[in-house]
């Protein structure tokens, strides 16, 4: 090939002086860096994704990962990154694919704002001390609450209650479907969820029986591609998706290559083993938003009006307006998904470009729903980038009812985010249905590991709270007087309506 | 015995609400007269061995998620009938409207007249022996069968001097098959639809379907049991196979 090789990514050494030459970093790496010639061990940095496996396991920290170790001539514009695309499609004339999320170096808002605390005036609350209730309802809720007196004199309840799923933190697991990821990944996330009182989406990949035990903590996702959806599944789950965007990819479809459609796999979406699983762009019987409203119901109808329905988009330049004709459509809850959310594959043009960042869109659908009087007909979930209990804090002063989690939760289970999902060779058993890989995943364990971070993050959201002087989930929901911008333009506090520090 | 419920100026839901509790109680036969409109009819209805007879004009996603009952109306349909269906049998004496059979699974859709556009749009199978079937008696119009993953599509084009006229047929297709009778003009396949010759034993596997479909309307299946016929399938099936390269 005229263009010749590009430098290496990575570049993996050993210290010969520290390995005792146990051979596990041959055992752990799936993408065969390393091989053993004679009585050495040797390396093969190209095949090195960074995927730290073979850090993470060598006993005797004897392995050292350098990234970019040959220096292109720098150039502000022409980036090493930006170079190796054009050879890339120079050579292939293909679409890019990329994994994880978005990787442009834009500011985070997150970052960009702070939060409040009580000094003197107002005593912040020890949650030692103080019941902090974080146990939060998504779904309908009534405007208004009739009564009535009955015969005996009891005040009775008149309003009919819509279905609501209820939380006990305000987190939950975003939708990873069983194929993009593994079932011990699945299981484990499920158990952590199960027990923590909250829930997880299913993905649109059905429901492996497997997770049967924990359904009623399950949110079943219906996608454009209708995989594994038949009457059964819609009832299993403890509410119902319906996905028409993802953060990471707005717009486009969804794609499982026929190498990952396994026997499992295949009877869990209902599809013919080793076929390719496509899911279009647009849900064909949805063009409008008066189709979205027969969907839904037709959902709903489908469930007998017991299953809360969601409606997930990505987060794009119109999504308020778009947001406010969900809330309208008989939908219980909208997810916005930022452009900084993670998936197992996206055309990297995608990933990169489209979408905007989920801090605006939660403070923009919040707004709007309230300027519109429909804020209480549905709940927002807010996903795509939140990686601590920071984030999770200030999307909910922002507007959010609650969060999803994705690429949180897999680092949980030992994803160093190497975004390279779209292989199957996940050496954490996490994005992969190869048996040999999965099976370096116990579900039991993961499990554990999940619920210590929903845990950990939901102790510090109370300690948050407490320091705010608020005791409830509910004051803080849309309280942007707890947050301040820093360094921030004028758009985009206006955009955020969050006041500057010091104002 | 057969249950009749008038559904004269009834909303869908008290209206489904009506067939299901009547199924859970073991009603074989129901006959909805005076349907205008109602969606939803049938929607996740199970139940092999029920028959629901519809007089009217039933509303979008009739016999959605349906697993097993039998469905014939007298009427037109609108929008999606079949829509993700499981199983079962759903007969239109009449036309019907857009996304009819949309990511139909298994069971039969039989239309006497015409279907509006995207019908079988993303129709798949998983069963391969029980695949979902979806017979237009008349015409089709444009994305028929597009993304289609498994099933068959079959256009038998009765009283017209060309079955299909519209384009972008089984664009994307990567599994199950399109059968159109007489010749499909090259300019109307969408990309990755091929077309086929259609032979002797393709007849022989339709021939269940067409004298299903015949039986349903009271029309000699003698008539269409020749090889006028256009069959259209995946040029591959794994269409976007080579569409990407790694990061």
């Amino acid at each position: 090939m005229s263009l010749g090789s590009v430098p290496l990514r990575y570049k993996i050494s050993i210290d010969r002086e520290q390995c005792m030459d146990c051979g596990r970093c041959i055992e752990n790496c799936s993408y065969g860096v390393y091989r053993r010639e004679g009585d050495r061990i040797i390396t093969e940095s190209r095949k090195c994704t960074a995927c730290m496996r073979c850090i993470a396991m060598c006993p005797r920290d004897a392995i050292t990962l350098t990234e970019n170790p040959v220096d292109y001539r720098s150039h502000p514009l022409w980036t090493p990154e930006a170079r190796e695309d054009v050879l890339r499609q120079a050579r292939s004339g293909k679409i890019i694919l990329s994994g994880m999320g978005n990787t442009q170096p834009h500011p985070s808002i997150f970052d960009r704002l702070l939060l409040d605390a009580c000094q003197v005036t107002n005593p912040s609350i020890d949650p030692l001390r103080e019941p902090m209730e974080l146990r939060t309802y998504i779904g309908k809720k009534p405007s208004k609450l009739q009564f009535k007196k009955s015969e005996a004199g009891d005040v009775e309840l008149e309003t009919k209650l819509a279905p609501n799923l209820k939380l006990e933190t305000p987190i939950m697991v975003g939708h990873m479907s069983f194929g993009a990821i593994s079932l011990n990944a699945q299981l484990s996330l499920a158990k952590a969820v199960s027990e923590l009182g909250t829930y997880m989406g299913t993905g649109e990949g059905g429901m492996h029986r497997a997770l049967y035990p924990y359904q009623n903590n399950l949110i079943a996702q219906v996608a454009s591609g209708r995989f594994g959806v038949d009457v059964d599944y819609l009832k299993r789950g403890a509410a119902i998706e319906i996905k028409i965007g993802q953060g990471a990819k707005p717009g486009i479809g969804g794609h499982l290559p026929g190498e990952k459609v396994s026997a499992e796999v295949s009877l869990t979406r209902m599809i013919p083993e080793g076929s390719d699983a496509i899911s279009p762009a647009p849900h064909h019987d949805i063009y409008s938003i008066e189709d979205l409203v027969q969907l839904v119901r037709s959902l709903k109808e489908a469930t007998d009006w017991q299953k809360p329905v969601f409606v997930k988009i990505a987060a794009v330049h119109n999504v308020s307006a778009i947001a406010a004709g969900i809330a309208r459509s008989s939908a219980d809850a909208v997810v916005i998904d930022g452009y900084r959310g993670g998936t197992g594959a996206a055309p990297k043009v995608f990933r990169d470009h489209v979408g905007i960042p989920i801090e605006a869109a939660i403070a923009s659908v919040d707004k709007k729903l309230r300027e519109q009087g429909v804020r209480n007909e549905v709940s927002v979930i807010a996903s795509g980038g939140i990686r601590n209990s920071a984030d999770l804090t200030k999307s909910i002063a922002l507007g959010a009812d609650a969060v999803y989690i994705g690429t949180a939760a897999l680092i949980a289970l030992g994803c160093r985010v190497c975004g390279n999902c779209y292989r199957g060779l996940c050496p954490w058993g996490i994005a992969t249905q190869r048996p040999e890989l999965v099976s370096r995943l116990n579900p039991d364990e993961g499990a554990e590991q999940v619920s210590n971070l929903i845990k950990g993050w939901t102790l510090e959201l109370k300690e948050l709270m407490g320091a705010a002087g608020l005791n409830s989930i509910e004051s803080l929901r849309g309280n942007r007087d707890r947050l301040r911008g820093f360094m921030l333009d004028e758009g985009m506090l206006e955009i955020l309506d969050v006041k500057n520090v010091g104002a | 015995m057969t249950l009749k419920i008038d559904a004269k100026g009834m909303h869908y839901t008290p209206l489904n609400r009506q067939i299901k509790a009547a199924v859970a109680e073991g009603e074989k036969d129901i006959v909805l007269e005076n349907v205008l409109g109602q969606r939803f009819i049938a929607d996740g209805l199970k139940g092999e061995d029920v028959r629901l007879i519809i007089k009217g004009v039933p509303g979008g996603d009739l016999a959605m998620f349906m697993s097993g009952p039998t469905c014939i109306v007298y009427g037109n349909g609108e929008h999606a009938p079949g829509n993700t269906m499981n199983s079962g049998l759903l007969v239109i004496h009449g036309s019907a409207g857009d996304a009819v059979a949309h990511g139909m699974r298994g069971g039969k859709v039989y239309i006497q007249k015409n279907i509006g556009y995207r019908g079988g749009i993303h129709m798949k199978q998983y069963d391969l022996k029980v695949r979902p079937v979806l017979v237009i008696g008349g015409t089709a119009h444009s994305f028929l069968g597009e993304y289609m993953a498994g099933g068959l599509v079959l256009v038998l084009g009765i009283g017209l001097k060309k079955a299909i006229t519209d384009r972008g047929i089984g664009s994307g297709i990567h599994g199950g098959e399109i059968i159109i009778r007489g010749e499909v003009e090259d300019h109307l396949l969408g990309v990755g639809a091929k077309k086929f010759e259609f032979t002797k034993a393709d007849l022989e596997r339709i021939k269940p379907e067409i004298e299903g479909f015949c039986a349903q309307f009271g029309l000699d299946p003698a008539e269409f049991l020749d090889t006028n016929y256009t069959r259209i399938a995946p040029a591959s099936s794994r269409p976007f196979a080579g569409k990407y390269v790694w990061e």
